[in-house]
């Protein structure tokens, strides 16, 4: 059954190149994704030398021009699966695109990965039962938005402690400040005029 | 021969940079005044052979001359000349050419229209500018090179990138760099100060027209690098969280930051030491956007450790200049005097509101990116950080900002009436609400929050809308005198409102989008018809097709509502015949603010084809609410009191903080 097919461990998947970026910036300039196609382009993983080059540009070009992710065969019967789905597909990471998730990516991965998670749903897994089960198989890189766990207090506090950090510095900058003179000094010339103006 | 004398050029350029960088540094040291003049020529000096030099460049590719490595690998004799120029800096090399081009371009400029600046301090500034020259320079010639020869030339490109070869490669880049590097005239505006050890509320006027004009081309930019990726990619998809997007969207918010309190800087002395910082930080905040895009490190932290020269070269860049700017800072700010004191409900305490949040969502996005890479480098775990956290983090950080964002403008300097805001701005709030139900009754389906976040945009829309009804007076004086008031208000009042309502245009979209959004996905045969956003779409057929150097497969759809036709849109997949690569073109329908998006997918054996349509209701608001931000932004610049040069009396600052200020 194909989702059930064996995965080549992680290492062996990011020593391929990613395919295509996101975002069209970053294609400038990237070499390494200039001259592949956008994720999806069906590359064969693993090849190496000027034969497998030249195999790698047939297999382009006799290969299905880039799809988009979803493909109509693959959506479930039931909407409201489906729609479960398709949120829990936002929010799986495509592993040999570049942050790409599963739902926008044409890779073959990211199909399998696809059809897996609707399988799982199919079979009457929870939303969370699904993400755990691909994360003990792909582990945390899987998830777009990580965790909260050892590894990613930081990450998470971040914005908290950022948040605090700032309203305690005005906080106190705004104590400390208070009752002090304020502006600039007047010059000589100008307390000159203004006692002048003062004394009449 | 041409080619030889760009790459001279480009030499030279690297001497009369290393001059700028030192004499006029000296001489306003030593308060000389022939030193500091050569601040002037020698950065206009500078520019024209930076840009002799990128015009050589330029020409090689538009002459398709392959026996240039750099034109050899990005171009094609049959390319659209357009292509062909802006594929110029469809590379790396070219664009840090651009780059340049634009820092040279900045700091002509700063030397053409800063006149009226005081002797020392441009020649400081101009200095500055020439220390970032030196170092792309050097970056340049040392390991990007983009004039290297190849011997025998090669016949024939090998094309530029397929994705690339559209308009927005032509705009995009160069808006953006605009932006990006035009905040380096803030930075060196900060770091020349700092050097002197003085600085103003006439500082914060003459930096504010610059921090405004790159925020404008930054706003522009990514707005317009939105769209291009929206219709390019096919996806439909208009903002990824991808670590690019984020190095352009970072300086964006530090920018945003920085224009915000250079006004309170300006108006109330006040905020100066925070000012200083944050005009370092955002050119920073480019600095190490212009890292993580060029070293390679965000494709893969092991491809950035195989070939780490261009990585580690910036890298050095980076520290250097961002070290050495906060040393500066450290050792100079303690001496800085700290300005007016304000209450908490003040015009500058919502200017602080506004720096607080910016800055910390910033900060959350410049540790979200960053956060896999450092985790991968220290212990070797691998982790993601998507779209979705995000979306959920910075979503969270904008929302107190968006709802104070109307009341700003309405409170006054020093000390404000926070209770009088809030009555001038309940009917404001009022009218957000129920125009938030109306449109969410008349789209129908959709959370809760989706009513809450068309409230917050209409908010804004609204409450900017106000803020000039009240400063004119309308309904509490006469007619005629309220035009006479709102036709006297400054232009920067109504920049201020436009960009905020801009804003407010950008959320509704952002919001409209992603709640309102319908799909349909199918196989599609000539001839079949399907249902969607109220339209039916009629499938034509499919047509083969030949580009200049693309053939195409053009699928048509009539697009029909209530049986009437209204108009024909076509899909194609392309294959470019150099790289056998593919792309497809996405058929786009604009109704309105709302659009009809149609893309392509495999054909299947029986003569049908995948097609995936997309409603996307109000989803132009997004990119319209930037180019209203810009248009704002230009309105602002064209202020009398802002116009580039800034103050001419020095007594200026003093009378500005009395009149109704934006």
């Amino acid at each position: 059954m194909r989702v059930r097919r064996a995965y080549p461990p992680l290492s062996a998947t990011s020593t391929s190149p990613p395919q295509g970026g996101r975002s069209l910036f970053s294609l400038f300039g990237s070499e390494v994704s200039a001259d592949l196609p956008p994720c999806g382009g069906n590359v064969p993983k693993g090849q190496r030398g000027a034969v497998a080059a030249i195999a790698m540009l047939i297999a382009i070009m006799l290969a299905p021009l880039p799809a988009f992710a979803v493909n109509p065969d693959e959506v479930l019967p039931d909407p409201a699966l489906e729609t479960r789905a398709r949120a829990i597909s936002a929010e799986l990471r495509c592993m040999v695109c570049q942050n790409q998730s599963i739902d926008d990516s044409n890779a073959d991965l990211a199909k399998d990965l696809r059809l897996l998670v609707r399988k799982r749903l199919t079979d009457g897994d929870s939303d969370s039962q699904v993400l755990d089960y691909l994360v003990s198989r792909y582990g945390e890189f899987v998830l777009l938005k990580p965790r909260l766990g050892e590894k990613t207090y930081i990450l998470w506090g971040a914005p908290i402690a950022l948040l605090l950090a700032g309203g305690i510095a005005m906080g106190v900058y705004a104590v400390r400040r208070r009752g002090k003179p304020t502006g600039t000094r007047l010059t000589e010339d100008e307390q000159a005029r203004l006692d002048r103006l003062l004394s009449e | 021969m041409i080619i030889e004398l760009g790459h001279y050029a480009l030499v030279l350029a690297l001497a009369t940079a290393i001059i700028v960088a030192v004499l006029p540094m000296l001489g306003a040291r030593r308060l000389d005044q022939a030193m500091m003049d050569v601040a002037r020529p020698g950065s206009l000096a500078l520019f024209l052979l930076v840009a002799f030099s990128f015009g050589t460049l330029t020409y090689a590719h538009v002459v398709s001359d392959f026996s240039v490595a750099n034109v050899w690998e990005n171009s094609h004799s049959m390319m659209p000349t357009v292509f062909k120029v802006s594929g110029v800096w469809g590379n790396h090399e070219g664009s840090m050419m651009l780059w340049l081009l634009i820092l040279s371009l900045f700091s002509a400029l700063v030397a053409l229209f800063g006149r009226n600046l005081p002797d020392t301090l441009r020649a400081n500034v101009l200095a500055v500018q020439a220390w970032i020259s030196v170092a792309f320079l050097f970056f340049i010639l040392l390991t990007s090179n983009p004039f290297t020869r190849l011997y025998p030339a090669p016949a024939e490109g090998k094309d530029l990138n397929p994705v690339l070869q559209d308009i927005g490669l032509a705009i995009h880049p160069p808006l953006l760099y605009l932006g990006y590097v035009g905040f380096s005239v803030c930075f060196s505006f900060a770091v020349a100060a700092l050097i002197e050890g003085r600085i103003d509320a006439a500082w914060a006027r003459w930096v504010r027209p610059w921090t405004l004009a790159a925020w404008i081309c930054l706003t522009a930019g990514i707005a317009m690098g939105s769209y291009w990726a929206y219709y390019e990619l096919g996806w439909g998809g208009w903002w990824f969280w991808d670590p690019v997007e984020n190095a352009s969207f970072m300086p964006w918010l530090a920018g945003t930051a920085l224009l915000h309190s250079a006004l309170v800087m300006e108006k109330r002395d006040a905020l100066k030491i925070w000012t200083v910082l944050l005009a370092i930080l955002t050119f920073s905040l480019s600095l190490l956007g212009t890292f993580l895009v060029r070293s390679g490190v965000l494709t893969s932290v092991h491809a950035f450790a195989s070939d780490p020269t261009r990585g580690v070269f910036i890298l050095c860049i980076l520290l250097i200049f961002i070290g050495g700017a906060l040393s500066l800072f450290a050792l100079r700010a303690p001496r800085l005097t700290a300005g007016g004191l304000f209450a908490p409900i003040s015009r500058e305490g919502a200017l602080v509101l506004n720096n607080l949040i910016l800055t910390v969502a910033c900060g959350t996005v410049l540790i979200g990116t960053l956060y896999p890479l450092a985790l991968e480098t220290l212990t070797d775990d691998k982790i993601s950080v998507g779209p979705p956290f995000f979306n959920m983090t910075f979503g969270l950080l904008m929302i107190p900002l968006l709802v104070a964002v109307p009341f700003g403008p309405m409170l006054a300097w020093k000390r404000g009436d926070l209770l009088g805001a809030l009555q001038r701005l309940y009917v404001a709030a009022g009218l957000a609400f129920v125009a938030a139900l109306v449109l969410f009754y008349l789209q129908h389906g959709g959370p809760v929050m989706a009513v809450l976040g068309l409230a917050a945009g209409l908010f804004l829309i609204f409450g900017a809308a106000a803020d000039l009804w009240f400063r004119a007076g309308i309904g509490k004086v006469s007619a005629d005198l309220a035009w006479r008031r709102f036709s006297g208000l400054p232009r920067s009042a109504f920049g201020s409102a436009l960009a905020h309502a801009g804003l407010g245009v950008t959320v509704l979209g952002i919001v409209a989008v992603s709640t309102f959004e319908t799909e349909n996905i199918l196989d599609m045969k000539p001839g079949s018809s399907t249902e969607l956003g109220g339209y039916s779409l009629h499938f034509d057929g499919m047509k083969p097709g030949l580009g200049p150097n693309f053939t195409e497969d053009r699928g048509t759809f009539t697009v029909s509502r209530g049986g009437v036709s209204v108009a024909t849109v076509s899909s194609a997949k392309r294959i470019f015949t150099a790289r056998k690569s593919a792309t497809t073109e996405a058929g786009i329908l604009t109704f309105g603010f709302s659009q009809l998006y149609v893309s392509l997918g495999d054909a299947g054996k029986d003569g049908s084809i995948v097609v995936r349509i997309w409603w996307k209701p109000m989803i132009v608001c997004i990119w319209g609410g930037a180019v209203l931000m810009a248009l704002g932004g230009m309105i602002s610049l064209s202020d009398r009191r802002l116009r580039v040069g800034a103050p001419s009396r020095r007594a200026k600052p003093l009378r500005a903080a009395m009149e109704p200020a934006e």
